[in-house]
């Protein structure tokens, strides 16, 4: 069974280039708008992995690391976060909270699914 | 991501873009009238991060740029460091006015002004200058911002690279207990180290408490690894880059392809659990003077415990591995001069010629045990000289990379942006074809690069990518090796190439060419297309040359052209000038070959065809008209033509042009025997061959013998003219 990863972001283009990268690559895909959306889909639809960015209204993506890592189902499954060049303290923050690893903004489709690899096997 | 999902990608942030910046308007108009609402100020910095960030994604790079210094300043807004002016939020507006103009450029709009751009950009840096200069933010993030972009269109240019040297390192992966809580899965890691070489994996139990005590939640085992691998220390630290703050891991170096010296090797193991910190030496002294394994005394005396030595015993083992491989490549090649393999085949050569005549004596003697023996020596001849030939054969990888060089030279010279890119290094060739055919691709790349690839900026108002790519090809084609070398140039201009061959008097005025003719011109000796001769091209070496060079080696030239797409120019050789495929022909009492890949079909001609064309030399083959030499007369073969001939029609350059002879008699493996010094010049022979009898047959120079051909007639037509 093809294994489902949660793309969160408030962006629609990077939405679409993460859901159309890993469909492509054969996984499911649930979108998420931000941390606050994520947290109630995650209620309900049982995903195998994270991809999230930082920035983003209602609940940013430190807040649904933390969010999701205190949720039992949820307690050690991967969780990548989207960071840029500048964010360097903000990665800290994510990791501390829980992040699994990152990927630094911009990326290319293969740079992605290879953390995608790497983190979910 | 397929260029289609790419398509689509940046047609939703278009939209997305669109609709942030119009949000950005309102809340840039609402912070003015309340600076300090910090709601507002983030709302602000998440479009510009988003437009950066989604921009460079989809290939906006110039948006991307352009933003980054917006972001930077409301970063600096956002952590108190920058005050929202009126002067921020104009230049703001204006940015995201000018954000809102690069869109719509990319849909057909107007073009934008760059000047405009840079200045906003300057306003900017100009504000933040005030608070960034002592802590120097604003400079360093700029350059480091285009490093990231120029590293992103790049990445061709790395492809090739030298073998690297294999290392075995040892790795010592412990990760802290609390592993786990970050959703990192080790074997997963584990898995990863096993892609990079040959890697022996030893996990180490021993922290694991009984089972009462035991939680599942903490990561108690940690692992030995020893892994052999040519991709360097740099990708086995990537495979931990995720965890490196929340584990150990120590790399060593424990051997280098050949460069240790031997003791190296035979690590004991006692010195291997010394180097490892398992065992002290102190202890290692202690314990040697007693005669049992060094590993069983070390658990005994409690020193250590099994899973060290299993792990150090593992270690070894791998080494041993590695040495072993390795003696084993090393005898899988020898080098031997060439000559001794030029006389190798010069005898298998001999070979093959007495072979054919044994073939052909025993076939008279109809001799059902000779012809069985003849059949044998046959068959081996054969493979004694495929593999022969197979000896010569190199792959052409080393050629195409030394062009990697060549190009970013070029490219530096000449200003332009390139890549080189190349497929099918492994192909082989005969190592004569490859030397030889070095010069002629080093002069059509310099004339892609030269001609064909337009400046950045002409590239970028072209709608094209600004690096300029060259593509290398090679590739087997039946007994043929094709050599494409492509650029995405401007591609070659029909009305130019015409108007310029007629301004030197290489074609008549009112010519009528086809396009595969008018780009043929450019192998013209004297012809150049360039407006003014450059340090690159300017050599006084034609295309003419590179034609002459690649016939010499029996290849043909091919030319594909599209303006403003570019240029596809491709090289049919063979794959060893040594052997050729030949059909066997007969004029009067002497042999001839005619190369088999140059001949397309056989028919006959009678008196009566002759008639039927007035004496022309031209015939009828199956409605479509071929000129054709008869190659009695142009060897001067003084006897009497046969009532009905053969005409051998060959295609060349795409024309199909007949010789005519008195038999063909067939299909001929040829042993190719350069002419004596005499003989050398001759037009229209390129070499002789040996037949079974001893006979010995010419080779024709096909192409040659055209170009000789047509030159005697128009002069003498234009003789006729005069006259």
């Amino acid at each position: 069974m093809s294994k489902t990863i949660m793309t969160v972001d408030d962006s629609a283009s990077v939405r679409q280039m993460v859901s159309f990268t890993l469909k492509g690559a054969g996984y499911t895909v649930v979108e998420a708008v931000d941390g606050k959306d994520a947290l109630a889909k995650l209620a309900v639809t049982p995903v195998n992995m994270v991809i999230t960015d930082l920035n983003m209204p209602n609940l940013d993506g430190i807040g649904l690391i933390k969010g999701i890592r205190a949720l039992p189902d949820f307690k050690f499954i991967p969780i990548i976060m989207l960071t840029t060049e500048s964010q360097d303290s903000r990665k800290q923050e994510g990791k501390a909270a829980g992040a699994t690893g990152w990927i630094v903004k911009p990326f290319k489709p293969d740079q992605l699914l290879g953390v995608v690899k790497k983190v979910l096997g | 991501m397929s260029d289609d999902g790419l398509e689509k990608g940046r047609e939703i942030f278009i939209e997305e873009a669109q609709e942030l910046l119009a949000e950005l308007e309102t809340s840039l108009l609402e912070l003015e009238e309340n600076p300090a609402d910090t709601e507002l100020v983030g709302r602000v910095f998440r479009a510009m991060h988003t437009i950066k960030g989604s921009g460079a994604m989809f290939g906006f790079d110039d948006i991307s740029t352009f933003t980054h210094e917006v972001e930077t300043a409301f970063d600096m807004v956002r952590n108190g460091e920058l005050a929202v002016t009126t002067n921020l939020i104009n230049l703001t507006l204006m940015a995201r006015d000018q954000i809102r103009a690069m869109m719509e450029a990319f849909r057909g709009g107007p073009q934008v002004d760059e000047e405009r751009s840079t200045e906003i950009i300057n306003g900017f840096k100009l504000i933040m200058a005030g608070v960034g200069a002592e802590k120097g933010h604003t400079d360093e993030s700029v350059t480091k911002s285009e490093i990231t972009t120029e590293s992103h269109t790049t990445p061709q240019a790395e492809i090739i690279s030298g073998p690297a040297s294999i290392v075995t390192y040892r790795v010592r992966f412990r990760p802290a207990p609390e592993l786990f809580t970050t959703g990192t899965n080790p074997i997963l890691l584990l898995n990863e180290i096993r892609q990079i070489g040959k890697a022996t994996i030893v996990a180490q139990t021993g922290s694991i408490p009984a089972l009462e005590d035991f939680d599942p939640e903490t990561c108690l085992t940690y692992w030995d690894i020893v892994i052999t691998t040519e991709q360097g220390v740099n990708a086995i630290k990537d495979v931990f880059i995720f965890v490196e703050d929340l584990c150990e891991v120590k790399i060593e170096v424990i051997d280098e392809g050949g460069i240790f010296d031997e003791e190296q090797r035979h690590l004991k193991l006692g010195e291997i659990l010394l180097s490892r910190g398992d065992v002290s030496l102190d202890d290692l002294k202690g314990i040697l003077g007693k005669q049992k394994k060094v590993g069983e005394i070390l658990v005994e005396a409690g020193i250590t415990d099994e899973a060290h030595i299993a792990s150090a015993l593992a270690e070894q083992k791998h080494l041993k591995d590695v040495k072993e491989q390795r003696q084993k490549t090393d005898t899988a090649s020898i080098r031997v001069p060439s000559d001794k393999l030029d006389k190798l085949v010069d005898l298998v050569g001999e070979l093959v010629t007495v072979q054919a005549r044994l073939s052909q004596t025993v076939t008279d003697f109809s001799d059902g045990v000779l012809l069985a023996i003849s059949e044998e020596v046959e068959r081996l001849t054969w493979e004694l000289r495929d593999s022969t030939m197979s000896i010569r054969m190199l792959p052409i990888g080393s050629t195409f990379s030394k062009f990697k060089r060549l190009l970013r030279d070029l490219s530096a010279d000449l200003g332009k942006e390139v890549n080189l890119t190349t497929d099918g290094a492994e192909t082989e060739l005969d190592k004569t074809v490859i030397e030889k055919l070095n010069d002629p691709l080093v002069h059509i790349i310099r004339n892609s690069v030269d001609h064909g690839i337009e400046q950045p900026d002409v590239r970028v108002a072209a709608g094209k990518s600004r690096y300029g790519t060259v593509h290398l090809t090679a590739g087997h084609s039946g007994a043929n090796v094709l050599i494409q070398i492509q650029d995405d140039g401007k591609g070659l201009d029909k009305n130019v190439l015409y108007a310029k061959a007629v301004e030197k008097g290489i074609i008549a005025p009112d010519a009528e060419l086809s396009e595969k003719e008018i780009f043929s011109l450019i192998f013209a000796p004297g012809f150049s297309t360039a407006q003014k001769l450059t340090s690159v091209s300017g050599r006084g070496v034609g295309m003419d040359v590179v034609k002459r060079n690649i016939e010499a080696l029996r290849g043909t030239v091919d030319i594909k052209s599209k303006l403003g797409v570019g240029t596809t120019i491709t090289l049919k050789l063979p794959l060893t000038l040594a052997i050729i495929d030949g059909l066997l022909v007969k004029v009067a009492d002497d042999f001839f070959v005619i190369p088999l890949s140059l001949v397309h079909e056989c028919v006959e001609l009678t008196k009566g065809d002759i008639a039927k064309m007035h004496g022309r030399h031209i015939s009828n083959v199956r409605g479509a008209i071929v000129p054709y030499i008869v190659v009695r007369e142009h060897f001067l073969i003084n006897t009497q033509r046969p009532l009905v001939e053969q005409i051998v029609v060959t295609e060349v350059d795409d024309r199909r042009v007949g010789f005519v002879v008195d038999y063909v008699i067939g299909e001929h493996q040829t042993v190719i025997k350069t002419l004596g010094r005499v003989y050398k010049d001759v037009e229209g022979i390129s070499g002789a061959t040996i037949l079974g009898d001893g006979t010995v047959a010419l080779i024709l120079d096909i192409p040659k013998l055209i170009t000789v051909v047509e030159k005697i007639e128009s002069n003498s037509y234009e003789k006729a003219l005069a006259v």
